[in-house]
């Protein structure tokens, strides 16, 4: 594989003020990858450096070894062969559908122009629909054509900009899985941009967390998940509680359940203070578990339900269990743990 | 963008910087007399001499600003005005020359022409009472200082002071009367007055004639206009002041421009315009009377009477404008 | 999380001051400032009145009218602009988003006050219904002289009244606009949100139509500051009079540009404060437009509609209309000659160039202050938006000043050369005219793109460019056709404006050649208004082939949106 795009330590931002400083990124051909990352984060400013719309403060931009964006230098976004989706859509709203999809065709001929644009509104699942004005669709339509528009040029890398932040939960999710699908099928590369974690591991193969301006970790989504590598990354991602420890070996540290040890070491000298990550996941009720607890809080899900219980320490932690495991906040269980990855962190005064 | 709209732009300044077409020998006349009192005379002056004459109208204050800020370059011969004032103000602004013409002293009357001969009357417009036949009683009107009796209360209509017929009217009693005794008579008027002042003489009149007020102060013409559209108007014409200085009248007139490029060609044309020739047209066209005491008004016009006029000579309209404008805000005369 | 920042505020000035400096790559000030220049030239003309401080002029106004002037003005600005909001926002709303018996006839008849200068209609309506009129004749007839009540005409309520029907039309059409713009997805997402119509109105369509209404109102409201004609038909003393007062009466003409300086400081101020209001919020467009789904008037409600609609469009239109064409019968045959085709094409002609040269400039700066959003950009278009706000003889001395500066000088170069220099380069030229009319009706052009051009969000115009459209593709692909509605509106109004235009055309205007403005000005000035009433008319004829341009396509789009409805 050879790199599609790199993103060479760049600078960017407005008014003096940097938006991302030091930011570096490779994406490989055909590769899916996903800014995730709060609001303010400078996720989008990342997308927008790579469109040609935010000229850059320092470092620059490659697309195929060829430097697209530096300080001195920003190749206009015409001239970079890339599509992309607008959080907003940005259909333009006194063009039908198939002028819409077919607006970035328009030096060739309208044989052409009519046949992909033909093509784009079936594989967007949007047949006989062409005639129509933006506003006479639905919200994931109107999300459709524009992803059926960015492709049709068939550039080789599409972005995207909190595609799905517009739609309701379960559309969101499909209309997710319809495009990766349409992506890794046609083999494009594709950086997306997104709040929202459960978005970021239906479609990025690798995800990118970020914090102010600057790349957290780079990972896929089940070790982002698991073995996260900043307290940032552990508490961003998926849920989770922290409780206290005592380091007493290389990968093995005493809390409150005893010594736990997991499949990573750590250097930190024994006897160091540290904060242990317990997923939902790795935490079981059962009554006959080994340490008794007093559920605090329970959220019903469907099929399973968030108990959050606490210790006789005062501390609590949060279990996800088969919803038929039905507990009423106030009763008395027992607890089992099964963590194969042990996530430390050296103690903190406050936690979140 | 800049390409798209720049091009047609450039393009079509370039087509329109022509300059305006204008012949080098034409006289140029700046006139606030209406093209249609003007256009005729000309005409008929361009068939017997050959010379044209190509004009533009507007008002006189902003004709006057054009002459002044063109200065030498003027491209304007001569200045036309419908009153006395703006003349004397041109005159004073000195945009004007001094004509030394004995045909013009002998076809103008002194009082009708600038002293210093800068600018010279063409017709004569007097400024009378309009009356109601059906409700004024014989003996009731004298002056326009009598207007101002007690007598009159709720009876008088009146145009506006902003308009200048009215502002020379007053300037020439402050001339006659003092600042003093005419602020006491203008006064009275207001106090006489049965509905706020009209915006136009015609509009006084017909207030008039559907009995809102009893008699007002108007020039001539319009009365003579009134009166062809509705010949059964009960409306009539009063001279005042006969016993004393006569009627006010004033001027529609002209002067030749200090930098003016056919001097003598514009000189000639406003001799022309006060020859007995002329006269009658230039003052038929309009109802008014002629300046040239050797031309006899249009029968219709002649039919409202003989009167004595005020002699007083008219740059003191100019002179006293202001004078006037500042009594009659003092006054409340709106 | 300490970097989190509130998407709106931060993140929509990041997005924009971005594409500053990506869309359409041009350094906008190159624009911007020598069009603010020429407005800002023959301003500051006038402001040079202030070299020399005019104390006994100032003091006679200050201790005999100029109290009771501003007061008058105050009243008439509040006045005509509570009139023309209720008219014009009003009867927008009816005919936009209403359906009523007549709603198609009303929606383009009742911009057609716009085409009828506002002192020809003060005449009118003075000469029909002051105590001398017909209709108070007879009624003297009929009850006798005192046996009937009839309110004041020549008053603070009549003068308010007439201005308000000709100016209503500003507003009407720039609220129209929005209305129909706004799409009918944020309207239905108000009613199912449990708003009523009027909810809907009040709360969502009134808000997101702002930016338009406020600018119509703020056209309706300098015509009315500057205005001279109507207040001088009803002898309704304004600010604007002293300004005359000063120069013709009192021979003044540099009090007169002080007093102008400071009407002009006074629109700048409260033009600037109501920007400064309306603040850095944005109306983009709801994403999803379309035709709203017009209320379905029915009963009492819809008599009421074409009531109204009827009278307004009988007061501000029919009944003046039909009183020129009475006093017109009578002279048609004397008056009419061939002169009138010249008339009219030279009106026609300065309207259409003026409307192109105007719509252009205001096209520039609306993108100049949309993308280059720094403090002396929006000074620039602040300035060149003020040359409405002045009385029109004042604007055309500073411009024909400005003119004889550059002529003088011009003509001095040329001596120099020894070349014969004589007559004027500028003054007296086409393009001089244009030039005035440019800077007097920029303001006039800018309000309606503006606001449409607010409308377009951000993403439009860089969803173009990732799509390979180079920036004038952009242009024309995507700007143009989007701004088209506003587009149509601001060259309708220019047009109209121009036609109509007295001061400028006069003092400008090449030798021997007229317009019909300026035969209407030679023959009311004479007092002769039955003979006006012929180019009176003839003009409103010009008035309504842009109109007409404007209803053919509006209807159009609305054909080709209801077609694509049906599918």
């Amino acid at each position: 594989m050879t790199n599609l795009l790199t993103i060479d330590n760049i600078r960017a931002g407005y008014n003096g003020h940097s938006v991302i400083d030091n930011f570096s990124l490779e994406i490989q051909e055909g590769e899916l990858t996903c800014l995730l990352g709060p609001s303010g984060c400078g996720k989008t400013t990342v997308l927008r450096a790579i469109a040609g719309f935010e000229p850059l403060l320092g470092g620059e931009i490659r697309l195929n070894g060829k430097t697209i964006s530096s300080s001195r230098h920003t190749l206009p976004p015409d001239r970079r062969g890339l599509g992309m989706v607008f959080q907003d859509y940005a259909l333009f709203p006194h063009l039908t559908v198939a002028d819409n999809i077919s607006f970035g065709l328009h030096r060739r001929s309208r044989r052409e122009q009519q046949r992909i644009a033909d093509d784009m509104l079936e594989l967007a699942g949007l047949e006989g629909l062409g005639d129509r004005y933006p506003h006479e669709l639905s919200g994931g339509q109107q999300q459709r054509v524009a992803v059926a528009r960015a492709l049709a040029p068939e550039p080789q890398l599409l972005l995207l900009d909190e595609p799905f932040s517009n739609l309701d939960v379960e559309l969101r999710e499909r209309l997710a899985l319809d495009v990766r699908d349409i992506l890794k099928e046609r083999g494009i590369a594709a950086v997306f941009v997104t709040h929202d974690q459960h978005e970021a591991f239906v479609m990025g193969e690798r995800v990118a967390v970020m914090q102010q301006g600057n790349v957290q970790q780079i990972d896929s989504p089940f070790n982002l998940y698991h073995e996260p590598t900043s307290r940032f990354v552990a508490d961003f991602i998926g849920q989770g509680r922290f409780i206290d420890g005592t380091m007493v070996g290389a990968g093995t540290v005493d809390t409150v359940f005893g010594e736990l040890t997991g499949n990573l070491t750590y250097n930190y000298p024994v006897g160091c203070e540290v904060d242990v990550l317990l997923r939902p996941d790795d935490v079981m009720i059962s009554d006959g578990g080994e340490y008794n607890v007093v559920v605090s809080d329970r959220a019903f899900k469907g099929a399973e339900t968030m108990y959050t219980v606490r210790l006789a320490t005062g501390e609590e932690i949060l279990s996800l269990m088969p919803s038929h495991i039905d507990l009423q906040v106030g009763e008395e269980t027992g607890l089992t743990l099964s963590a194969d990855h042990l996530i430390l962190f050296p103690k903190e005064g406050t936690r979140t | 963008m800049t390409k798209i709209s720049a091009w047609p732009l450039l393009i079509m300044a370039a087509i329109l910087c022509i300059p305006a077409s204008q012949a080098a020998d034409d006289i140029v006349v700046y006139s606030a007399r209406k093209e249609h009192l003007i256009k005729p005379l000309f005409d008929a002056y361009t068939e017997k001499t050959g010379v044209n004459i190509t004009y533009i109208t507007d008002k006189a204050g902003p004709l006057l600003a054009r002459i002044k800020a063109e200065g030498a370059n003027t491209p304007a011969d001569m200045l036309m005005t419908v009153d006395a004032g703006n003349l004397w103000q041109a005159a004073n602004e000195d945009i004007l020359a001094s004509v030394d013409s004995p045909v013009l002293d002998k076809h103008i009357p002194a009082h009708l022409r600038d002293p210093d001969n800068r600018w010279f009357g063409l017709s004569i417009r007097a400024r009378t009472i309009v009356y109601s036949t059906e409700r004024v009683k014989d003996g009731e009107l004298v002056s326009y200082e009598g207007l101002a009796d007690p007598s009159w209360k709720g009876r008088l209509c009146l145009r506006t002071s902003k308009k200048v017929y009215n502002q020379s009217l007053v300037a020439m009693m402050i001339a006659r009367l003092g600042e003093e005794k005419t602020e006491q008579i203008v006064r009275g008027w207001v106090d006489n007055l049965a509905t706020p002042p009209f915006s136009n003489d015609t509009k006084a009149m017909q207030a008039v004639a559907a009995g809102q007020c009893d008699a007002t102060i108007v020039n001539t013409y319009y009365y003579g206009r009134l009166l062809r559209k509705e010949p059964d108007t009960k409306l009539a014409i009063f001279w005042p002041n006969q016993s004393g200085n006569g009627v006010h009248v004033n001027i529609s007139g002209a002067g030749v421009t200090k930098h003016a490029r056919h001097s003598e060609a514009a000189i000639k044309l406003l001799e022309w315009l006060s020859s007995t020739e002329a006269q009658n047209m230039y003052a038929s066209l309009n109802m008014e009377y002629p300046v040239n005491t050797a031309v006899a008004a249009d029968p219709y016009v002649a039919g409202w009477g003989d009167f004595v006029s005020d002699t007083t000579n008219l740059g003191k309209a100019g002179e006293l404008q202001a004078r006037a404008v500042m009594l009659m805000d003092r006054a409340g005369y709106k | 999380m300490a970097a989190a920042q509130p998407s709106g505020g931060a993140g929509a000035a990041q997005a924009s001051a971005s594409s500053a400096r990506n869309f359409l790559a041009y350094r906008w000030q190159l624009i911007s400032l020598p069009i603010a220049g020429l407005v800002l030239v023959p301003l500051l003309v006038i402001f040079s009145g202030w070299l020399n401080p005019e104390t006994e002029t100032w003091r006679h106004l200050a201790e005999t009218v100029l109290g009771e002037l501003i007061v008058n003005t105050l009243v008439l600005l509040l006045g005509v602009g509570a009139g023309v909001l209720m008219l014009g926002v009003g009867l927008a709303w009816l005919t936009s988003m209403c359906r009523f018996p007549g709603r198609r006839f009303f929606d383009w008849a009742l911009m057609l006050p716009l085409a009828l200068p506002a002192y020809v209609l003060a005449f009118v309506f003075i000469g029909l219904f002051d105590f001398s009129g017909p209709v108070q004749g007879t009624l003297r007839e009929w009850f006798g002289p005192r046996g009937y009540w009839f309110p004041e005409v020549r008053s603070t309520g009549g003068v308010i009244l007439v201005m308000v029907l000709v100016l209503y039309p500003y507003v009407y059409m720039l609220a129209r606009t929005a209305f129909l713009t706004q799409g009918r997805g944020t309207l239905d997402a108000a009613r199912m949100l449990g708003l009523g119509p009027w909810g809907a109105f009040f709360r969502v369509a009134l808000p997101m139509a702002r930016p338009a209404i406020a600018a119509g109102t703020a056209l309706a409201l300098m015509e009315t500051l500057a205005d001279f004609g109507t207040v001088a038909v009803f002898n309704y003393d304004t600010f604007t009079t002293a300004i005359y007062k000063a120069w013709f009466g009192l021979f003044n003409l540099q009090a007169a540009a002080q007093l102008a300086s400071l009407l002009l400081l006074f629109v700048a101020m409260t033009l600037l404060l109501e920007r400064r209001a309306r603040g850095r919020s944005r109306y983009a467009e709801g994403s999803r437009g379309g035709q709203p789904h017009r209320i379905h008037l029915t009963g009492w409600h819809a008599g009421l509609a074409t009531g109204a609609a009827t009278l307004v469009f009988s007061a501000a239109f029919l009944l003046p209309m039909l009183q020129l064409l009475a006093w017109a019968w009578d002279i048609v045959r004397a008056e009419l000659d061939a002169r009138y085709l010249d008339l009219l094409l030279n009106t026609l002609m300065l309207g259409i160039s003026a409307a192109f040269v105007t719509v252009t400039g205001a096209l520039l700066l609306a993108f100049a202050r949309r993308y280059q959003r720094d403090a002396l950009t929006g000074a620039a278009v602040n300035i060149a938006t003020l040359g409405y706000a002045l009385p029109g003889s004042v604007l055309a001395v500073g411009i024909m000043l400005t003119l004889t500066g550059v002529d003088n000088f011009l003509q001095s170069v040329a001596r120099g050369f020894g070349f014969d220099a004589s007559g004027p380069v500028l003054t007296g030229t086409i393009a001089a005219l244009l030039l005035a009319y440019l800077v007097r009706f920029l303001a006039v052009a800018f309000g309606p793109i503006d606001s449409t051009l607010g409308r377009i969000r951000d993403s439009l115009p860089e969803a173009a460019r990732i799509l390979g459209a180079t920036p004038r593709e952009v242009l024309t692909r995507v700007f143009l056709p989007l701004l088209s509605p506003g587009i149509l509106t601001a060259i309708l109004l220019v047009t109209v404006d121009v036609m109509k235009e007295m001061p400028a055309t006069l003092l400008l205007r090449p030798f021997g050649w007229d317009t019909l403005a300026v035969r209407i000005y030679e023959l009311t000035s004479e007092g002769e208004w039955e003979r006006a009433a012929l180019p009176a008319i003839t003009l409103v004829m010009a008035g309504l082939l842009p109109v007409l341009l404007l209803v053919i396509r509006s209807a159009r789009s609305a054909n080709v949106a209801g077609r694509a409805e049906r599918t």
